[in-house]
């Protein structure tokens, strides 16, 4: 017998057809169902996650009346732009926007060649020991840094160091760190080593070809290993806490904390304040999060 | 080895000497890090091990003592079995919100929705701006009175503790904070998912699997690798939380948020106890060595490698 007869006889053609429309229009319904429930969670997660941005910019425009107000009043009335000058002028924030900006500036530059050049002769160059010298760097990955704190404090006061900007600047021109060195060699290691080859046909010098196709072609990459050094250095607290002690060499995290110190907290000066010093990172991010975004899947999920 | 002949020859060089040539270059590049690390990494924990053995106060010459810091750590300081407890407290409830949490957000993402860019952008600005800032900014959601976090449970007919000042909730606070950054692990984990091959989960619907068995038996399988490494990363970055705490309690109340980084810094650099800092600094060390470890060897019962399936 036909399976089409069997069918028929049974009745089971018509029940078929008369659920099938039914389970697709439930599917579709679930669809939406779980779409809106997702759009839902999102809205109620992503609003958790604004809210604290959100106060503190309300709170750094308030009067000072208005911050202990209950209910509180989400949108400033007056608008207080005064707390911001007010805020900066309290400390010297100016001079401790220098110091973090010279730190950072020559911390990146330092991690950014050392770590390129370190990278490029264990991704390319070949010499005794190089593989051995390269389990060591991810040896060094795993180590949490607290064993060297104390030692190295010992170095940099041997070195008369101490109260200057020196020893957050100068270990990162000693390879630039073992996670960038790592993340800058897997980058380098999938450029084509015929570029490599050509160019020393034509007579270019191994620095030559670190400088005319290797840098060239990892300007994505460098530029994730810059704005990753960007955010710790600007950051950065336990370092500077330790090695500045005058005031005139605060950075600006030692510097917000200023703002601690007094018998009362002024809160909107304090957000305002926080508000300035948050500014540089997130315009940063906003400008370069497509690098950011592939700095982090590259070591996430390839390394 | 072609290629480097017709190099030599083009050079007018014999090979060996090009090769040697190109070692040297190598080592010569190599040699910042390397003087780097026997500087910054490797002398200095040679030197923290001696220091461990020691006491000093960075005035008088360093004393040779034995073991008598880890006796002291061991048998005699109440404050350091406080330290492990606190950290060990948030570590293991801080981890797993955020590793859970990064997930699910991950996955309510991923789906097929408009703005994904942006709300991406929403979730992972929190983990760009950590530092004292954001330090600051908690501490003024904490606050009992005028915080936001209070104001927001009033709203609920909830009158919010005193978050930062009781002992009871102190280290709940340092968690809230720390899912705060949830971000962080959500955009690794939108990667690996997004590296999840579709024809899988295409198969599964055919055979009348349903979404929550997808989950369950194709995307977590895939991802453990990425889950792994997130868990890994959460539990060393938790097991040395510093900045927060020294910034909003300072260890108080009671010492209830004494974690134990905040610790180290106090006996190094309040009380300069350089000896005794540096014995706490390897107990820290080998707790999260052991964490880690141990994680590590659990991985192979639960972190699916594609590659080891294809060998089969």
């Amino acid at each position: 017998m036909k399976l089409d007869t069997i069918v028929k006889n049974t009745g089971l053609e018509a029940s078929r057809r008369f659920a099938a429309p039914s389970l697709w229009a439930s599917k579709r319904w679930q669809g939406r169902l779980s779409l809106t429930l997702t759009y839902a969670l999102l809205l109620f997660f992503g609003a958790l996650v604004t809210l604290p941005f959100l106060w503190m910019l309300s709170t750094s425009l308030k009067q000072m009346d208005d911050i202990f107000l209950f209910p509180p009043k989400w949108i400033p009335d007056p608008i207080v732009w005064s707390n911001y000058p007010r805020a900066l002028s309290k400390v010297p924030f100016l001079l401790f926007f220098k110091n973090t900006f010279i730190i950072t500036f020559f911390a990146i530059i330092g991690t950014l060649v050392s770590a390129s050049l370190v990278a490029y002769s264990f991704a390319r160059l070949r010499w005794p020991g190089r593989d051995v010298c390269f389990f060591i760097v991810l040896t060094t990955l795993m180590l949490p840094h607290q064993v060297t704190l104390i030692p190295q404090f010992i170095i940099f006061r041997e070195l008369n160091w101490i109260d200057t900007l020196l020893p957050l600047i100068v270990p990162w021109f000693f390879g630039g760190g073992a996670f960038n060195i790592f993340l800058l060699r897997q980058f380098f290691i999938t450029i084509p080593e015929e570029l490599d080859d050509a160019a020393r046909i034509d007579g270019c010098s191994y620095l030559g070809i670190y400088a005319r196709i290797i840098i060239p072609m990892s300007r994505p990459v460098l530029a994730a290993v810059a704005i990753f050094a960007f955010q710790n250095h600007w950051n950065e607290f336990l370092l500077p806490l330790i090695y500045i002690h005058s005031r005139s060499r605060y950075t600006l995290a030692l510097g917000l904390r200023l703002f601690q110190e007094q018998y009362w907290v002024d809160w909107s000066g304090l957000m305002a304040a926080s508000t300035v010093v948050m500014l540089p990172v997130l315009l940063v991010f906003y400008f370069a999060q497509r690098y950011f975004i592939q700095g982090i899947v590259f070591t996430g999920v390839k390394g | 080895m072609a290629v480097r002949a017709s190099i030599a020859s083009r050079l007018n060089l014999p090979a060996g000497r090009l090769a040697r040539r190109e070692a040297l270059v190598g080592v010569l590049l190599v040699m910042p890090w390397f003087v780097g690390f026997l500087v910054f990494l490797l002398g200095p924990m040679l030197v923290s091990v001696y220091l461990s053995f020691t006491d000093w106060d960075l005035l008088t010459p360093a004393k040779f003592v034995g073991l008598k810091n880890y006796r002291k750590m061991i048998f005699e300081d109440p404050l350091i079995k406080q330290a492990l407890k606190v950290t060990t407290i948030y570590a293991f409830s801080a981890v797993p919100l955020r590793v859970v949490g990064g997930l699910l957000l991950a996955v309510l993402l991923n789906q097929n929705i408009k703005l994904k860019s942006f709300i991406r952008t929403v979730f992972y600005l929190p983990s760009v701006v950590s530092g004292v800032a954001v330090a600051m900014l908690w501490l003024w959601i904490f606050n009992s009175d005028f915080g936001l976090l209070n104001l927001i449970l009033n709203l609920f007919g909830i009158s919010g503790p005193a978050w930062l000042s009781d002992t009871r909730y102190v280290l709940a606070a340092f968690v809230i904070m720390s899912l705060w950054g949830v971000g962080g692990s959500m955009v690794i984990y939108l990667a690996g998912l997004q590296g999840v091959p579709t024809d899988l989960y295409e198969a599964a619907e055919v055979d009348g699997a349903n979404s929550l068995t997808r989950f369950w038996y194709i995307t977590l399988p895939m991802i453990s690798p990425v889950i792994f490494f997130n868990l890994v990363m959460s539990i060393i970055a938790a097991l040395q939380i510093f900045n927060q705490a020294y910034i909003m309690t300072q260890g108080g109340p009671q010492n209830a948020s004494m974690f134990m980084m905040l610790y180290l810094y106090f006996n190094a650099f309040e009380y300069f106890k350089m000896g005794y800092a540096s014995a706490l600094a390897w107990l820290i060390f080998f707790y999260i060595l052991a964490l880690t470890l141990l994680v590590f060897r659990s991985s192979s019962h639960w972190v699916f490698y594609t590659g080891s399936v294809r060998g089969k």
